[in-house]
C-alpha cells in the first residue's frame, strides 16, 4: 500500500511539470496580453512593462524562469493585473474562503444527498422514492446562475435573514460566519447533492438485487444488519470515484458563487484571470488545481481498497 | 444662481462653518443630518491597485480620490477647484504653472511637501515604475516626460521641481488651458516616498498605506469589499461629513440592484434596459446623467481593410442608413445619446459643429444612403456589398450590432456578418488592423474636446482604422496652442463628418441609482469624479 502511494507520488511529479508547460504555453498563445487594454500603450512604455515583468526574454528563459522560482522559491510570480499584490498572496487570500465554503459544501451535498439516496432506494416505487428523485432531477437542472440570484431575492430581499453576498470580516462585522455560508453551500451543493443523491440511489438498488443480500436475507438476518453492515459499503465505491473529483471541484470554487455572492473566492480569480491574461494568476491556480486533483484522485484510490475487499495495491 | 457662484459660496460657507453638524444639521444647507454616516455603494470587481501611480481602474480612481488629493479637485458640479494646491499661477507664454501648496499632513502626520509631488511625478515617468499611466505624464505635456519614459533621460529632469517645501513649478512644452483640470487625474497625485521606502511592495496595505486625502484605508478583503474611514489629519476635516466609506464588490448588476432593494448598497449601477421601468416605480432614485465616452463603430481604412470602405460613399451612406434613435429608445433604453460626431456633446468647451446628416429625417438619410451606394457602384442593381462588423462578448454589444446588421440589410442591402470576440482578441484584431469594421468606444480622460479629437491624428495610438487627413492633423496641432481651439475642434469634426472613418453610434450616460437620504452626489460632473467628502447623509 505505501509503495503504491509512493508510486503515486513519484508519477505525480511529471504530470506537474507536464500541466505547466503545457498552461504556459497554451496561455500565451491566446491573443493579447495583460497590457493590452482599450487604451492603446505607446511602444515605450508597453516595452518598460514588458522589460519590468521579463515578458522581452525569449520564451524558454521564460518557462525556465518561472520553473525555477517555483520549485526553489515557491514562488509564483507577481500578478500582472493586481500588481499590488503576489500570485501567493492572492491564493492565500482566496484559497481558505473557497476550502471553507467548498468544505462545507461537501458536507452538506454528501449528507443530504447520500440520505435522499438511501431512503429513496430503500423506499423504491412509493412516493418517497418518487418525490426525492424528482426533488434531485429538479435540482440538477437548476444552475447554480438561476440558484444565486434566487437565493439573494429570497433571504435577503424578502426575509432579510442573510447578507445579501460577501464574507465573514472578523469579529466587528455585524454579522454571523454562517450567514455568510448560508447561500455559497445552497447555491453551489444543490447540483452535487442531486448527482450524489440519484448515484447512491442506483447503486444501492444494485446491491441489494445482487445474490450475496439474497443470501443474507435467506439467512434471516434483520434488514438493519443487512443495509448497514452488506449494503452500504459496497454501493458507495460509484459514490466515492465520483465524490473524489467533485471534491477538488468544491474546494477549488466555483465561479459562479464567487461572482454572485461575492464571497471573494479563488473560483473568479481564475475565470478573472484568464480573460485578464494574467499569466502568472492563471498558472498559479491551474497548479494548485492540479495538484488537489492528483491528490484527490490519490485518496480515493486508498478508499477503494479499504471499502472493497477485492482492490488489492 | 449661477452654478459655479453656488458652489463658490458653499466652499467659502464651509470654511466660514465649522463642525455644526456635530448638532446634526449640515452646516450650508441645515439640513438634519443621519445618525449613521456610512456610505455604502456597489462596485464591478475589485481594485486593482491602491498605489496612485499604478492604478488604471475609474473605480480605482474613486478609491484614491479619498485616499490621497491631488494639486487640484473637482466640485461636484466638475468644475476645477484648488485641493493640496491652495493656489496656482501661470505665467503669460502658458508654460510655466507655480503652485503653492496649503499647510496639510499626511494620515501620519508627515507635511505633505511640493517634494512629494515631485517624487510621485517623476515615479510615474520613470521607466524602472513601468506604470501603464506613464503616458498620462506625456498627455499633460510636462518637460522631458516623452523622453524620460523612454529612457534617454534621467527621471530627475522633470519638468517639476519643488522649488521650496510649498511651491511646486511645473514647465510644459505646449500652453494648454485645460491643463489644471488635468491634475485631478488619480496618477498625479503624491505619494509619501518614506513610506514607499519603509514598506516596499506592501505599502499599499491597509495600515502601512499613507495617504492625504479626506479618508483613511482601514480594511480590504479581497474580492468582498474595500472600507475607509474618516481622515482626522486631513486639512478640511472639519467639513468631512461621512465618517465610512464601503464599497462592496457585487458582480452581478442584477444582484446588485437587489441588495439596493434590500437597502445594502446606498448606490448601484441600473442593469441595461431596465431604466425606464425603475425610473417609473422610483423617480427620486433613478437618474441618467451625460457620461463621458462614446460609442462608434470604426471603419478600417488601411491597407487590410476591405476595398468598399476607402470610398467615402460606401462608409457615409453606411453611417447615414443607422436609425440611432432605435438603438438608443428600444435597446439601450437609458438616456443615452444618438450620436453624430465624436466628441461627447457634453464637454467642455466643445462647440457642435453643423453636421447635416443629424437634422435630417431618419428617411431622408436612408434615400441619401442609398444614393451614394448605388454612385459607388454598390447595392442593389451594383456589386453586392459584404462587409464583417467585430465586437467583444457582451449582450448591449450584441444587440446593438444585430439591430444595425439589420438596418444595413433592409435599408441598403448590405450583408454585414457579425463576429464575436473575447475582449483580448478582440483587442488584438484592433490593434493587428485585422477588421472591416469594429466596435470601439473611448472614455475622456479629462473634460476637454481634445482627449477626443486627437485619437483620429495620424500619429495617434489609437487610430486603429488607420484615417489620415493632414488638414485634420493641422488643425489638432493648431488647437494645442489657440487661444479659442474651439473652432478648431468644430473643423475637425466637420471634417469626420465629411470623410466619415467611423459611424457614430451614441454617447454615454451613467444610469444609476442613488437613495434619497444621499446627498451631494456629483451628479452633474461629466467626468463622474467622485469625492466622498463632498457627501452626506439627511435624517429620514
Amino acid at each position: 500500500m505505501l509503495g503504491f502511494v509512493l508510486r503515486r507520488i513519484a508519477m505525480a511529479v511529471p504530470v506537474i511539470l507536464i500541466l505547466i508547460i503545457f498552461s504556459f504555453v497554451l496561455m500565451r498563445a491566446a491573443p493579447g496580453g495583460p497590457f493590452t487594454k482599450e487604451r492603446a500603450l505607446p511602444p515605450v512604455v508597453l516595452e518598460n512593462i514588458n522589460a519590468k515583468y521579463g515578458l522581452d526574454d525569449p520564451f524558454l528563459v521564460q518557462i525556465g524562469t518561472y520553473l525555477k522560482n517555483i520549485l526553489f522559491h515557491f514562488d509564483f510570480g507577481p500578478s500582472f493585473v493586481y500588481q499590488d499584490r503576489t500570485v501567493n498572496q492572492i491564493i492565500a487570500d482566496g484559497f481558505p474562503v473557497t476550502l471553507t465554503y467548498g468544505f462545507w459544501t461537501f458536507v452538506f451535498a454528501v449528507l443530504v444527498g447520500g440520505a435522499l439516496g438511501i431512503v429513496a432506494a430503500l423506499k423504491q416505487n412509493t412516493w418517497i422514492d418518487y418525490l426525492a428523485v424528482g426533488f434531485s432531477i429538479g435540482a440538477q437542472a437548476l444552475p447554480n446562475f438561476i440558484m444565486a440570484p434566487i437565493l439573494v431575492l429570497v433571504f435577503t430581499l424578502w426575509l432579510g435573514w442573510l447578507p445579501g453576498g460577501g464574507w465573514w470580516g472578523g469579529p466587528n462585522d455585524p454579522n454571523s460566519y454562517t450567514s455568510y455560508l448560508v447561500m455559497p453551500v445552497i447555491a453551489l451543493a444543490t447540483s452535487y447533492l442531486a448527482s450524489i443523491a440519484r448515484l447512491t440511489r442506483s447503486s444501492m438498488l444494485e446491491v441489494m438485487n445482487s445474490n450475496f443480500i439474497r443470501t443474507a436475507r435467506a439467512k434471516g438476518l434483520p434488514d438493519r444488519t443487512i443495509i448497514l453492515r452488506h449494503t452500504l459499503k459496497p454501493a458507495l465505491i460509484p459514490v466515492i470515484s465520483y465524490l473524489g473529483p467533485a471534491f477538488v471541484g468544491m474546494i477549488t470554487g466555483s465561479v459562479v458563487v464567487d461572482m454572485f455572492l461575492s464571497t471573494g473566492g479563488i473560483g473568479k480569480d481564475f475565470v478573472q484571470a484568464a480573460l485578464n491574461r494574467d499569466y502568472s494568476v492563471i498558472m498559479g491556480i491551474t497548479i494548485l488545481v492540479g495538484m488537489l486533483t492528483i491528490l484527490f484522485n490519490l485518496v480515493v484510490d486508498v478508499l477503494y481498497a479499504w471499502i472493497d475487499p477485492r482492490i488489492r495495491y | 444662481m449661477n452654478i459655479s457662484i453656488k458652489a463658490a459660496l458653499l466652499c467659502s460657507a464651509f470654511a466660514v462653518a465649522s463642525p455644526a453638524f456635530a448638532a446634526g444639521m449640515h452646516p450650508v444647507t441645515g439640513e438634519a443630518l443621519a445618525d449613521n454616516q456610512t456610505y455604502t455603494y456597489r462596485m464591478l470587481d475589485d481594485v486593482k491597485s491602491f498605489d496612485p501611480q499604478i492604478n488604471t481602474d475609474v473605480e480605482g480612481s474613486h478609491i484614491l480620490r479619498d485616499l490621497f488629493e491631488g494639486l487640484v479637485n473637482s466640485d461636484p458640479q466638475g468644475n476645477s477647484v484648488p485641493g493640496a494646491a491652495e493656489s496656482w499661477e501661470v505665467s503669460e507664454d502658458g508654460l510655466t504653472y507655480t503652485f503653492k501648496l496649503r499647510d496639510a499632513k499626511w494620515s501620519n502626520g508627515d507635511p505633505v511637501t511640493a517634494g512629494d509631488f515631485v517624487y510621485a511625478w517623476r515615479r510615474l515617468a520613470d521607466p524602472a515604475t513601468a506604470s501603464e499611466y506613464a503616458w498620462y505624464m506625456e498627455l499633460m505635456g510636462v518637460e522631458n516626460a516623452t523622453k524620460i519614459v523612454a529612457g534617454e533621460m534621467a527621471p530627475d529632469t522633470l519638468g517639476a521641481t519643488a522649488i521650496d517645501d510649498k511651491t511646486l513649478e511645473v514647465k510644459i512644452d505646449a500652453p494648454r488651458p485645460y491643463f489644471p483640470g488635468m491634475l485631478t487625474h488619480a496618477s498625479t497625485f503624491p505619494v509619501n516616498q518614506k513610506v514607499l521606502e519603509a514598506h516596499g511592495n506592501d505599502w499599499t496595505k491597509p495600515g502601512n498605506l499613507v495617504g492625504n486625502g479626506a479618508y483613511v484605508l482601514t480594511d480590504y478583503v479581497s474580492g468582498v469589499k474595500v472600507t475607509r474611514e474618516r481622515n482626522p489629519m486631513y486639512w478640511d476635516n472639519d467639513n468631512t461629513i461621512l465618517e465610512t466609506v464601503v464599497a462592496l464588490v457585487i458582480n452581478d448588476e442584477n444582484i446588485a440592484l437587489t441588495r439596493y432593494d434590500a437597502g445594502e448598497v446606498d448606490k448601484t449601477e441600473v442593469p441595461a434596459g431596465q431604466y425606464p421601468a425603475l425610473k417609473e416605480k422610483l423617480p427620486d432614485e433613478t437618474y441618467s446623467t451625460p457620461r463621458s465616452c462614446s460609442y462608434i463603430y470604426m471603419f478600417n481604412l488601411g491597407e487590410n481593410g476591405p476595398e468598399a470602405l476607402k470610398d467615402v460613399r460606401v462608409r457615409k451612406a453606411m453611417s447615414y442608413a443607422l436609425n440611432r434613435d432605435v438603438i438608443v429608445d428600444n435597446i439601450l433604453k437609458g438616456g443615452q445619446y444618438p450620436s453624430y460626431n465624436w466628441t461627447h456633446q457634453k464637454t467642455a468647451g466643445f462647440e457642435m459643429p453643423a453636421i447635416d446628416y443629424a437634422t435630417w429625417s431618419q428617411d431622408e438619410r436612408v434615400a441619401k444612403a442609398k444614393e451614394l451606394l448605388a454612385e459607388a457602384g454598390y447595392g442593389e442593381g451594383g456589386k453586392p456589398l459584404e462587409l464583417t462588423l467585430n465586437y467583444n462578448t457582451s449582450e448591449a454589444h450584441k444587440k446593438i450590432a444585430i439591430a444595425a446588421s439589420q438596418m444595413w440589410k433592409q435599408n441598403l442591402g448590405v450583408n454585414v456578418t457579425l463576429a464575436n470576440f473575447e475582449w483580448k482578441v478582440h483587442l488584438d484584431k484592433l490593434r493587428s488592423g485585422d477588421f472591416g469594421m469594429a466596435r470601439y468606444a473611448w472614455c475622456g480622460d479629462y473634460n476637454e474636446p481634445s482627449t477626443y479629437t486627437d485619437l483620429f491624428t495620424t500619429t495617434s495610438g489609437h487610430n486603429n482604422g488607420k484615417y489620415t487627413n493632414p488638414k485634420y492633423d493641422e488643425l489638432a496641432k493648431a488647437a494645442k496652442t489657440s487661444d479659442n481651439p474651439a473652432e478648431e475642434y468644430k473643423q475637425m469634426e466637420q471634417l469626420l463628418a465629411d470623410d466619415m472613418p467611423i459611424v457614430p453610434v451614441y454617447q454615454y450616460t451613467n444610469v444609476i441609482m442613488v437613495k434619497p437620504d444621499l446627498k451631494g452626489f456629483p451628479f452633474e460632473d461629466l467626468m463622474n469624479n467622485i469625492y466622498s467628502r463632498t457627501m452626506y447623509k439627511v435624517a429620514e
